[in-house]
């Protein structure tokens, strides 16, 4: 059997698993990343939404070659059909660009290798390697061959199946109604105002919402979400689609170019995200803002703080938990609270009325709220309904 | 289980959700391990339906 040695084995290529990469190799540790795809970022599993203002933090600077499109704003459509139109100077802290996940990932891949990352395609992780009680890396298999990668710490960067930090022990199981299980299709042919991100809500999508992401003119992502604890029979989520798809005039010529499907965590994030010789990063730690979905930027921002984390690590030759514990401080200290907020609020808003939602919608239009993000909604929903968020008004 | 791979997508939404950590997505080959319970979730999970339960008789 083939081994190979390094400080650092990440597992998953995605965004978080990236820029932990990059960072670790950036601070002088010996990486391997290991992706079981034969393609970075693909296949997609996204809807590419993603705000701007936290690429600055892991130094990206944004590049038309992953930018599919630059959106102006966001428009929020209650189940009555009222639309709230949002422009960016009111939004920007949403929504920001949509972009083409095969390149923004491939291109955050190719920063941890310009940093020294090795990066091993079409390779699983199957099991962890123990020595002693303490994990020492990862055995696998590497384009059919069986192979171990004996590591000082493993990066659990594999996303929503989050199977890594199962193996250790540490519990990352979900309640069904925190799991959103989610449908897309690229769609061609279609009306839609390309510069705008539109979040449809209400029984189109139970416990969710029904996205169109624009990705040029006449063609977008058009997905769904539906809370697991919703679904009543098998391929229900298909059928919610396909009957919003043939409702929408806008949408009923359009073609499918691509068909996308996956689910996500909408939970409170994991407990512990460190122990001796381990780390989760990203998805695999459940830190998707259950309100939006969204968790790229999550991701990369603990990748960051991972990286620089090992780095430390690798200086002092100390990889225990107590060592590894400044990362899951400082993410926590970063976001959180708000994962937590979002997910109480997910909690309530899953099971109101069309009805409420209606007037929800139409209460945040009236309110001339400068700049919205969910913590703004909060608030002027606190205003309208506070038995809705009477349970976490205090954090609002 | 019994899993329709002509309409599996690989897309590992049935991975992440199964309560028992009883299948396993190698590339784009889900298996199915000794740990499942037959609760179900995975055959609600599926956002196109691949996943079904073997008929109790």
């Amino acid at each position: 059997m083939r081994t190979y040695e390094c400080d650092v084995v990440v597992v998953g290529a995605g965004p978080g698993g990236s820029v932990c990469a990059q960072y670790a190799a950036e601070g002088g540790c010996d990486v391997i990343m290991i992706e079981k795809r034969q393609e970075i970022g693909s296949p997609l599993r996204c809807g590419e939404g993603i705000s701007k203002a936290w690429l600055d933090e892991i130094g990206l600077t944004p590049d038309p070659r992953w930018i599919s499109a630059d959106m102006d704003g966001a428009i929020i459509v209650s189940p009555g059909g009222h639309r709230f139109k949002l422009d960016e100077s009111m939004a920007g802290n949403e929504v920001g660009y949509v972009v083409e996940r095969h390149l923004f990932d491939k291109e955050l891949a190719a920063r941890a290798a310009r940093a020294g990352a090795k990066i091993m395609m079409k390779t699983s992780a199957t099991s962890l390697i123990m020595k002693g009680g303490e994990i020492a890396g990862i055995k696998g298999i590497s384009f059919g061959e069986d192979i171990e990668i004996r590591a000082k710490c493993v990066v659990a960067a594999d996303g929503y199946e989050s199977q890594v930090a199962r193996w250790a022990g540490i519990e990352t199981k979900l309640k069904p109604s925190d799991i959103d299980t989610c449908l897309q299709y690229r769609m061609t042919n279609i009306e839609i105002e390309p510069t705008y991100c539109e979040f449809i809500l209400g029984s189109a999508a139970p416990g969710g919402y029904l996205w169109i992401f624009p990705k040029g003119r006449d063609t977008a992502n058009v997905g769904l979400g539906i809370i697991l604890s919703e679904i009543q029979k098998p391929g229900d989520v298909k059928r919610y689609l396909d009957e919003y798809i043939a409702s929408d005039p806008r949408l009923s010529k359009g073609q499918v170019l691509e068909v996308m499907s996956g689910a996500v965590s909408v939970s409170p994030p994991i407990d512990k995200t460190v122990m001796n010789n381990l780390i989760v990063v990203g998805d695999a730690a459940r830190v998707i803002d259950a309100m939006t979905g969204g968790g790229i930027c999550h991701a990369c921002r603990m990748g960051k703080y991972a990286g620089e984390v090992l780095s430390k690590c690798l200086s002092t030759g100390d990889f225990s938990k107590e060592a590894l514990m400044e990362y899951d401080v400082r993410w926590r200290d970063q976001f959180e609270d708000k994962l937590y907020r979002n997910w109480m609020a997910k909690e309530k808003f899953r099971s109101v009325s069309d009805k409420v939602l209606d007037d929800i919608v139409l209460a945040i239009s009236e309110a001339n709220v400068e700049n919205v993000n969910v913590y703004s909604l909060l608030k002027v929903i606190k205003d309208k309904y506070p038995e809705l968020v009477a349970e976490f008004e205090d954090m609002i | 289980m019994i899993l329709d791979v002509d309409k599996c997508m690989h897309c590992g939404a049935c991975v992440g959700s199964c309560p028992f950590n009883a299948i396993f997505l190698r590339e784009i080959i889900l298996e199915f391990n000794d740990s499942c319970t037959r609760c179900g979730r995975c055959v609600k999970v599926c956002p196109v339906g691949a996943i079904t339960m073997e008929d109790d008789s």
